[in-house]
């Protein structure tokens, strides 16, 4: 089954139609990559998925529970849409780390306030505390950045800044992790480490929904390719299919812009 | 010269409990309108339209008019409309009336250092802990306060070195605070008149506070170094 279907996902900002009739499903453990120009609607469409903005119209289902039905009231209300969120996760192209925080605080803060809610935390309060440090400090050493959990975001590079956000959104678990232009904000030198964590990540099968303006690294890391334009899916397939033989004009119109650039 | 010295002894002590007054109400003043300034910033940013509207005019009304009007008013007005001494009499009614007067008058202009400070602090900033499950109150508490603290440092200090000096608009309403202390022996006091050195004297207590709270802010502010 699925763990991540989209059926008829619309939204509107003023008069302007951002996404029109969005649908598509993601398999556990599979890696997507979404390509289009600035403006196409790749952002929002992420962002319509973590709850940042409400979509109109369509549906959002994970693992075959209905999180969000535009058409029904009882699903779109704030209070319930805070714990539906943890199904994602969101890495943005700005990093938008804590800067009071250390790399290592980053990655413990909400999971330390999520497990304030737990029935048993007054009493294993320690044992929680030494638990999600644990997890934290191997999520950054995973991200190599073993040597800099003690440092503030202000202390390191782009790069590292953006490693230590995967690391925060990977402490939570997601189910499905969203990236949205994760090396936008870097320097051309940063973007190779952090395009081999997300790399590693894939391998480790982890489910990734990635918005990108790296056509190399949207074509090898993903089994499964979406150009957008103008808020519609344009063509959908294996990174082959869309990078090597697009039905479509308009892909291939995008594409040649990189292939000569 | 010789004259200042021998009635020196007699002034200082006078000037002192007159201090002690404008240090009371700066206190008082400080600790009711900084709280007070973030319910009134909330007000202002609320997206209920009556109730920023609302807050707005009020902040206008008090940042727009004296201080000084606001304390007579505030002062007088029970007593003459209403026929009833709200504020009780004495030293004590004429502080109560005064710091309530203080409190809301600097309330309204730290609710605007506030709101500009939550203004400052990145959208990015909300949204990444939405993302991670945390409710607004925690993202409120937990991230954006913080640097939102850290921005308005600077402002907030300008505003608390102005407090002190402002407190001796108390005067027109006859609180005992330094400016007081200092002209009572202009009229005649303790055997003392028509000297004006003591009052001139109180800029020495003011200096020196102002002194003393500049460099304990200014070390609030390399505190909050330690991120950007």
């Amino acid at each position: 089954m699925a763990i991540l279907e989209v059926e008829g996902l619309g939204k509107t900002f003023g008069s302007t139609e951002v996404l029109k009739d969005i649908s598509f499903s993601l398999e556990k453990g599979e890696a997507v990559s979404i390509i289009g120009s600035s403006g196409s609607g790749k952002t929002t469409f992420l962002r319509c998925l973590n709850f940042l903005e409400r979509p109109d119209k369509g549906i959002i289902r994970v693992a075959g529970e209905t999180l969000f039905d535009a058409a029904d009231p009882a699903t779109v209300k704030e209070a319930v849409i805070r714990r539906k969120r943890l199904h994602f996760g969101l890495v943005f192209q700005s990093f938008n780390l804590f800067p009071q925080y250390t790399a290592l605080g980053n990655v413990m803060l909400a999971k330390e306030l999520l497990a304030k809610e737990q029935k048993d935390y007054k009493a294993r309060r320690q044992e929680i505390h030494r638990e999600i440090e644990e997890e934290a400090k191997e999520l950054l050493a995973q991200m190599g950045l073993s040597d800099r959990m003690g440092n503030y975001p202000h202390q390191l590079s782009g790069g590292q800044c953006q490693r230590v956000a995967i690391a925060r959104a990977l402490a939570l678990k997601p189910d499905i992790l969203c990236f949205d232009e994760p090396t936008s904000a870097l320097d051309p030198e940063l973007t190779g480490e952090v395009l081999r964590v997300i790399r590693e990540l894939a391998d480790q099968n982890m489910t990734m929904i990635i918005v990108t303006h790296e056509m190399a690294f949207a074509r090898d890391v993903a089994s499964q390719v979406i150009f957008m334009d103008e808020g519609v899916i344009v063509e959908q397939g294996t990174p082959e299919q869309v990078f090597e033989h697009s039905r479509e004009e308009r892909t291939r119109q995008f594409l040649s812009r990189f292939t000569q650039g | 010269m010789e004259q200042i010295l021998e009635q020196l002894p007699i002034v200082i002590p006078a000037l002192n409990a007159g201090f002690l007054q404008t240090l009371k109400l700066f206190v008082v003043t400080l600790l009711g309108a900084v709280p007070l300034g973030l319910v009134i910033a909330f007000g202002s940013m609320s997206r209920f339209r009556p109730l920023s509207y609302f807050t707005k005019i009020v902040v206008w009304i008090v940042r727009g008019t004296p201080l000084m009007i606001q304390l007579l008013i505030i002062f007088y007005f029970p007593g003459l409309v209403w026929g009833h001494q709200l504020w009780g009499g004495g030293e004590a009614g004429r502080f109560l009336a005064s710091a309530v007067a203080f409190i809301f008058n600097y309330a309204c202009y730290f609710s605007e250092i506030y709101r500009g400070g939550i203004r400052s602090v990145p959208v990015g900033q909300e949204e990444a802990g939405l993302v991670l499950g945390m409710t607004r109150s925690q993202i409120f508490f937990k991230v954006t306060l913080l640097q939102m603290i850290k921005r308005i440092v600077p402002p907030m200090s300008n505003e608390i070195i102005t407090l002190v000096k402002d407190t001796s608009l108390a005067r027109i309403i006859a609180l005992q605070e330094i400016i007081w202390a200092g002209q009572a022996f202009l009229k005649g006091s303790q055997g003392i008149s028509g000297q004006i050195w003591p009052l001139f004297f109180t800029a020495v207590y003011y200096l020196l506070f102002s002194g003393i709270l500049t460099v304990l802010l200014g070390r609030l502010e390399e505190k909050l170094d330690y991120f950007r």
